[in-house]
């Protein structure tokens, strides 16, 4: 007995982690949000944990077209920079007031999907990425151009919320917990609603479609009409991570529109494991703390981001979290 | 007078147009050929390009003479090409069309990152040779003689490139593998090697393209950036796998900006995205799309 338990107790122990790891997944929504709850403790800082939360819902977005529906989108800047500029404008140019200036830059952010999403839906395959890249550049070449509102090359500055004056309650964004969890607010319900759309219908549609077009076309699925509309709902949510960012860093960068910004999404989606629900927030995590700490020792981060990027497709396109679920369910 | 302006500068403008779109036909036709053999697109084109930039300010203070770095940097960028595509790129065929688009992004992030660390961050002179120094007159008025060069070099290149593919054997391997890349190994011919050449020659093509047009458009690390975004245009408007669409799409794409940018200043980088959805909205597979490779 005792000389077999070595091997036994690891596969009791893989078997209790596969159960925690079926738990978190049935159980998806409050995992993301109960991890996030405690996690600016976890952090040296609090910028960091929110840089990570806004990023991971960017990448979250961008994975309802890229990892569940199995097209790769190389122009989501366009909608996190969308979001970003529209937010700003309202609250800088026009003084409304925060919540619904985040409105503002959601819809901004799905019309540009609506716009850029219509356009490349015509073309197939290995097209819509480049498509994708040009047209959201196209965004980026137009929101430079008009000084006036957006402050082209310098970014938009000067979004300053700081006081939410919400009645009752006295929070300033200036305290960085309390911004943490303003903008945890705003996550979760964007992580639930997103939870709900991948179990409706709908999210089963876009499943089929990365399976198998020809038989989802077969079975009277709308294909463009479906693709289309699940582009526009990712963009929805980039556009949400845009706004915070906006108010986050009471600056936008112009550099938020440019198509590195669009890579970011890809990367982090992949690092983290496309297609699956922690995923997006696993590689945020990993990507931003690794740009933290590299750029601790050397400027040149972007050396070992690319290249741990290029040895991840090549040995684990899985990603992390999509390797740990590969690994458990053998 | 044409909209108030002469029609001398018309003329000029278009020509100056032309030398633009060159650059875009080389770098058009380097991405259609690695998509037409390998369905590979490579993102990482623009990084070549600016490689072939760099290769040019090394080889030029190395060699000292303009000609010889024009023949040395394609084949210095080819090898890099080469060493890509066997040992990143290979492991990924079968894999899905999206994982070397990926890799190749992740890639360009590299090789800037590498030119950064060996060149600087800062941007290189780079000059054109005494002798296509100057102006010359083209009959409407004078146009500088580099530009003239880069329009004679790319139609030189484009018509040696369609001899290659068209009239020799390798060139025949090349279209048929194109077609159907089973049958061609069938046949007992090495797919494999054959995709590594093309792999090579058009990463190649990219970087003679960075030279060329280093003394027109200055040289840093991020050049190839925008020149990425470019080329994909030009090959959206000219249509993927196709040599008469790189170089119509690319001399249409350059002279629209560089008619635009005299009309319209502030609209000239956004040009060649409308023409590039127009094209969308009436002929979403390009101009030229759906012929055989090159055709």
């Amino acid at each position: 007995m005792s000389l077999a338990n070595p091997q036994e107790r690891l596969t009791v122990s893989g078997r209790r982690l596969a159960g925690l790891v079926s738990l978190m997944a049935r159980h998806r929504v409050a995992a993301v949000l109960g991890f996030l709850l405690i996690f600016p403790f976890l952090l040296p800082y609090e910028a960091l944990a929110v840089n990570i939360l806004i990023y991971g819902l960017y990448a979250l977005g961008f994975n309802m077209v890229f990892g569940y529906m199995g097209v790769l989108s190389f122009g989501h800047a366009a909608f996190f920079g969308l979001g970003s500029y529209a937010t700003g404008i309202a609250i800088v140019h026009y003084g409304v007031p925060w919540l619904p200036a985040i409105g503002i830059g959601i819809v901004a952010a799905g019309l540009g999907a609506a716009v850029i999403g219509g356009l490349a839906i015509r073309t197939r395959g290995i097209y819509f990425a480049m498509v994708t890249l040009a047209l959201s550049q196209c965004v980026y070449y137009l929101v430079y151009q008009m000084e006036d509102l957006s402050g082209g090359e310098n970014g938009l500055r000067g979004v300053d919320v700081y006081d939410l004056n919400i009645p009752g309650l006295e929070l300033t964004l200036i305290d960085p917990l309390t911004k943490y969890y303003f903008v945890f607010a705003f996550v979760a319900l964007a992580v639930w609603l997103f939870s709900r759309l991948l179990a409706s219908p709908f999210g089963a549609v876009l499943e089929a479609l990365r399976e198998n077009e020809s038989r989802a076309r077969a079975c009277g699925t709308d294909v463009a009409m479906s693709k289309w509309l699940a582009f526009v709902i990712s963009g929805l949510f980039c556009g949400l991570a845009g706004a915070l960012n906006a108010i986050h860093l009471t600056i936008v960068p112009i550099e938020s529109l440019h198509y590195h910004t669009s890579g970011l999404a890809v990367m982090m989606a992949l690092l983290g494991g496309m297609g699956t629900f922690f995923g997006p927030f696993v590689g945020a995590l990993t990507f931003l703390m690794l740009e933290d700490v590299i750029t601790l020792v050397t400027v040149h981060w972007q050396l070992f981001v690319g290249a741990l990027f290029v040895f991840f497709i090549l040995f684990f396109p899985r990603g992390i979290w999509g390797t740990l679920l590969h690994w458990l369910s053998r | 007078m044409i909209g108030g302006y002469p029609i001398e500068l018309l003329a000029l403008q278009l020509f100056t147009g032309l030398a633009l779109g060159s650059v875009f036909v080389l770098l058009a036709v380097g991405l259609s050929l690695i998509f037409g053999l390998l369905t590979v697109v490579n993102f990482a084109h623009g990084a070549f390009y600016m490689l072939g930039a760099y290769a040019g300010v090394f080889f030029i203070g190395y060699l000292g003479n303009f000609w010889l770095t024009l023949a040395v940097v394609p084949l210095a960028v080819g090898a890099v090409g080469l060493v890509v595509e066997r040992w990143l790129v290979r492991p990924l065929y079968g894999r899905g069309i999206d994982y070397p688009l990926m890799l190749t992004f992740g890639l360009a992030y590299v090789l800037v990152e590498v030119v950064r660390i060996l060149f600087g961050a800062e941007g290189m002179p780079f000059d054109a040779p005494d002798s296509l120094m100057g102006a010359v007159d083209i009959g409407v008025g004078y146009f500088p003689a580099y530009r003239l060069f880069v329009i004679a070099a790319t139609a030189v290149l484009v018509l040696a490139l369609w001899l290659f593919l068209e009239k020799t054997s390798y060139g025949l391997v090349i279209r048929a593998g194109a077609r159907d890349g089973e049958i061609v190994r069938v046949l007992g011919i090495d797919i494999s090697r054959v995709w590594l050449v093309v792999f090579a020659l058009g990463t190649g093509v990219a970087g003679l393209a960075g030279v060329l047009s280093a003394p027109m458009r200055s040289v840093f690390p991020d050049m190839g950036t925008t020149v990425l975004v470019e080329a994909f245009v030009v090959t959206v408007v000219g249509g993927m796998g196709s040599l008469a669409g790189a170089v119509v799409a690319g001399l249409l794409v350059g002279v629209v900006v560089s008619m635009t940018s005299l009309f319209a200043p502030a609209m000239a980088e956004v040009s060649m995205f409308a023409l590039m959805a127009l094209v969308l909205l009436v002929r979403p597979q390009g101009l030229f799309g759906k012929k055989g490779l090159m055709g």
